[in-house]
C-alpha cells in the first residue's frame, strides 16, 4: 500500500483502519443478527434486541427435530460433493488440455463453455423441468448434479487453466527427458504444482452447487432431494400462527458452518507462490 | 556413452518456416560441442530435435548408431539442462535429483548412493534438503546439472545453461562445466549465443545462421580460419575489423593505405578466382603501434595515420578506436551480425575500427598514432556471398 500512496503517514494509516472496521462491520452486522435471532426463544423472537435476553438451543432442537432439515442437510452435502468432484476432475483435464495443447476447435470449447457461464440459467428452468420429468431425473440425486455440474464446469475451466499456464511449460519438458511418460509428468510434476487451484477451483464450485436455490427448488419436489436452501422456505411454525424466523435463523446458521470450515480446511493448501523457484527469478 | 549422428536433419514448421535446414553433424563419444549463433539461427531447434522435444521433419537422427527419430525423450536414454533450469519447485534438492532414478525404479539404496555422489561433485551435500526456492542461482544451475548426470545417461544437451547467471558467477561455472564433462566423458551438446563459452568450452563448435550451419571446426580453427563473413564476424571478441578494400595488381587498396599482399595471401586469393571489389578483414591483435614494428616487419605491413578516438588500456595491452570516414563494408552478413549485437541503432558514420596495441604504445587519446597491421594476417572476403578468399584447410 505504501508503494502505491506514497508514505505510510499515521494519518493514512488511521483512515485506512476506520474505513477497513467499517466495511468489516458492514458485512458482518445481518450475519451477527441472524446467529442472534437462532439462539432466541419463540416468545422473544421479535423483542429488537441485538442480544438476546435469554439464550435458548430451542430453535436448533426444533430443526433437528424433524428430518426435513436433517435429510435436506444430506441431500446438500452429497449433492454438492459429487458434482464438485465431477466437475473438478473434469475440469482439471480440460483446463489442462486449453492451456497446454493445440486442437482443433480449442477456441469453440472455450468460446461454448464461455457461453455456458453466461447464460440465464432461469430461462433453463422449465426445460429441464420438461426433459428431468420425462426422463425420470426430476426429484433425484442426479437430477440436481448434472445441471450443477453443466454450469460448474466452465468455472471449473477458466480458473483451472489460468493456474496451468503459470506452470512453467519446460518442467513437463524436464520430467519427459527425465524419463517421464506424459501421464507420469502429469501426476508427478504437473498435478502437484497445480493443486492449489485445483482447491481453489473445489471451494468454487461447491459454494455455487451449496447455495443454489433457483435449480433446487424447480427441479425437486419431496424430501428425497430437496436441498437445504428449498427446505428452508418450506419451513413453517409448528402452529399457522407461529412465525417459523428462529427456526430459519437456525438452519442458515447451520448451513453456513460447511463452508466456513471448507474455506478453513483448504485455505492453508492455496499458498501462493508455490511454483517460486522453479525457474530463474 | 555414444556418438550422435545428425544425418540431413531438417525442420519444417506446419506454416511453412524452415527452421533447421540439412544439418550434418557427427558428434563423437565424449565429445563437447558447441551450437552457436545468434537467436534464432536453430540452434536450440536442433537441441529440442536431438532431445526428442521437437519432431525431426527430415533426416535421420542416431544416437549410439541406433536411428531415434521416432523414439519419445525418456526412450533416448540422453539428460538435458534448461536455460531455466526448469527444477521442480515442490521437490526438495534430493529429491529433484533422485527423480529420474525413481522413473527408472531404480532401487532405493542406489539411488541415495547416486544423488550422493552427484552431490559430492557438484559440491551440493549440505543443500540436499533445501528446496529451490531457497537456493541461489549458481547452485540451482549445479542442482540442474545434478539431475542430469545421476543416471549416467548417453549425452547430456545444455540449452543455454549459464546464460541466467551474473557475469563473474558465468565465469567460474563456465570452468566447472568444462571440467566435469572431461571428469565425466560423457558426449555433451551446448547450446549458446555467446562465441565466448563457445570458444572457451568446445572441442568443436557448430556456428549457425538461419538453420544453415556456417562452419564446424576446433574454435582456434574458426578463429583462424573463418570460412565466410559470418563466421568471422561472429567469432572473436572484439570483432574483426571489416573495410572495403580493392584489389588491385597483388596490392589491396582501402581507406588503411595500399598495401603488398604476401605470397601466400597472393596464391589463396588467386586461387579463389576474387573479385575485384572485397572485403578485408583484420583482427584487433593484428595491429600494432607502428613504432613499436621491427623495421623489416614494417616495410612489408600496411600503414597509417589517424586520430586515436578513444583508447581503453587494459594493463596488459591498449584498445585503440579509431573512426575512419568512408563507406562501411556492406554485406547481408554483417547487418544481421550488427542487428544481433545491437550495434546497428548505435550510431556513427564511417568505419569504426577497434585495434589492440601492445601497453608499451605511446597513443594518446584525441592525437594521431601511426598505426601497422600485419599483411599476412589480412582475410578477405567476397561481398557477394560472404565466402573467405583467403580460407585453407590448414
Amino acid at each position: 500500500m505504501a508503494g502505491i500512496g506514497g508514505a505510510e503517514t499515521p494519518a493514512k494509516k488511521w483512515g485506512w483502519g476506520v474505513l477497513n472496521t467499517v466495511v468489516v462491520i458492514y458485512a458482518l452486522i445481518p450475519v451477527l443478527w441472524i446467529v442472534s435471532l437462532s439462539f432466541k426463544s419463540s416468545k422473544t423472537l421479535s423483542d429488537g434486541n441485538f442480544i438476546p435476553r435469554e439464550w435458548s438451543l430451542e430453535n436448533y432442537q426444533n430443526i433437528f427435530s424433524t428430518s426435513e432439515f436433517t435429510r435436506a442437510l444430506i441431500n446438500s452435502i452429497g449433492i454438492a460433493v459429487i458434482a464438485t468432484a465431477i466437475a473438478v476432475v473434469f475440469g482439471t483435464m480440460a483446463a489442462y488440455a486449453i492451456a497446454r495443447l493445440e486442437f482443433p476447435g480449442k477456441n469453440l470449447l472455450v468460446g461454448v463453455s464461455l457461453l455456458i457461464a453466461m447464460f440465464p440459467q432461469v430461462s433453463l428452468v422449465s426445460p429441464l423441468f420438461e426433459i428431468e420429468r420425462s426422463l425420470g431425473l426430476f426429484d433425484t440425486w442426479p437430477g440436481l448434479i448434472l445441471p450443477y455440474i453443466t454450469f460448474a464446469l466452465p468455472l471449473a475451466i477458466y480458473t483451472l487453466s489460468a493456474f496451468f499456464r503459470e506452470i512453467p511449460w519446460e518442467l513437463e519438458k524436464a520430467a519427459k527427458m527425465d524419463g517421464a511418460t506424459p501421464g507420469q509428468a502429469f501426476r508427478r510434476v504437473i498435478a502437484p504444482l497445480a493443486a492449489p487451484g485445483v482447491f481453489t477451483t473445489a471451494i468454487l464450485v461447491f459454494i455455487f452447487c451449496w447455495n443454489d436455490f433457483l435449480f433446487a427448488i424447480s427441479l425437486t419436489s419431496t424430501e428425497q432431494s430437496r436441498t437445504v436452501p428449498v427446505a428452508l422456505s418450506f419451513f413453517t411454525g409448528s402452529s399457522q400462527f407461529e412465525d417459523p424466523a428462529g427456526s430459519i435463523a437456525a438452519a442458515a446458521v447451520v448451513i453456513t458452518i460447511p463452508i466456513i470450515l471448507f474455506v478453513l480446511f483448504f485455505q492453508r493448501r492455496i499458498v501462493a507462490g508455490l511454483t517460486s523457484g522453479a525457474v530463474k527469478g | 556413452m555414444a556418438e550422435i549422428v545428425l544425418d540431413k536433419v531438417t525442420k519444417r514448421y506446419p506454416d511453412g518456416a524452415l527452421a533447421v535446414q540439412e544439418v550434418n553433424l557427427e558428434i563423437a563419444d565424449g565429445e563437447f560441442i558447441i551450437l552457436v549463433g545468434p537467436s534464432g539461427c536453430g540452434k536450440s531447434t536442433t537441441l529440442n530435435m536431438i532431445a526428442g522435444l521437437e519432431d525431426i521433419t527430415d533426416g535421420e537422427l542416431r544416437i549410439g548408431g541406433q536411428r531415434v527419430n521416432e523414439k519419445a525423450p525418456k526412450d533416448r536414454d540422453i539428460a538435458m539442462v534448461f536455460q531455466s533450469y526448469a527444477l521442480y519447485p515442490h521437490m526438495t534438492v534430493k529429491e529433484n535429483m533422485a527423480f529420474p532414478l525413481r522413473l527408472a525404479k531404480v532401487d532405493n539404496a542406489t539411488v541415495e548412493k547416486k544423488v550422493k555422489e552427484a552431490a559430492e561433485i557438484l559440491d551440493l551435500t549440505q543443500h540436499l534438503d533445501r528446496k529451490p526456492s531457497n537456493l541461489s542461482g549458481g547452485q540451482r544451475q549445479r542442482v540442474a546439472m545434478g539431475r542430469a548426470i545421476v543416471r549416467n545417461p548417453k549425452a547430456f544437451l545444455m540449452d543455454e545453461p549459464l546464460s541466467n547467471l551474473d557475469a563473474k558467477l558465468r565465469v567460474q561455472m563456465r570452468t566447472s562445466v568444462s571440467r566435469l564433462q572431461k571428469q565425466l566423458g560423457t558426449t555433451t551438446v551446448y547450446v549458446t549465443h555467446d562465441q565466448t563459452e563457445a570458444m572457451t568450452l568446445g572441442d568443436r563448435v557448430v556456428v549457425m545462421r538461419g538453420g544453415v550451419v556456417q562452419q564446424i571446426g576446433a574454435p582456434q580453427f574458426l578463429y583462424d580460419q573463418p570460412a565466410n563473413l559470418f563466421v568471422a564476424g561472429f567469432i572473436g571478441s572484439p570483432a574483426m575489423n571489416f573495410v572495403p578494400a580493392t584489389l588491385e595488381n597483388g596490392s589491396l587498396r582501402s581507406i588503411l593505405g595500399d598495401v603488398t599482399l604476401t605470397d601466400r595471401v597472393r596464391q589463396l586469393v588467386e586461387g579463389a578466382d576474387a573479385p575485384r571489389e572485397v572485403i578485408m578483414g583484420i583482427r584487433p591483435e593484428h595491429f600494432e603501434d607502428a613504432a613499436l614494428v621491427e623495421a623489416a616487419a614494417l616495410s612489408s605491413g600496411g600503414k597509417f595515420t589517424h586520430q586515436v578516438d578513444v583508447l581503453e588500456s587494459m594493463g596488459s595491452d591498449k584498445y585503440a578506436y579509431f573512426n575512419l570516414t568512408g563507406e562501411q563494408a556492406a554485406s547481408a552478413e554483417l547487418q544481421e551480425l550488427a542487428a544481433d549485437a545491437g550495434s546497428d541503432d548505435v550510431p556513427g558514420d564511417g568505419i569504426s575500427l577497434v585495434t589492440r596495441l601492445s601497453s608499451a604504445s605511446g597513443a594518446v587519446e584525441g592525437a594521431s598514432s601511426e598505426i601497422w597491421f600485419d599483411a599476412d594476417k589480412v582475410q578477405l572476403f567476397d561481398p557477394s556471398n560472404g565466402r573467405n578468399l583467403t580460407y585453407t584447410e590448414r
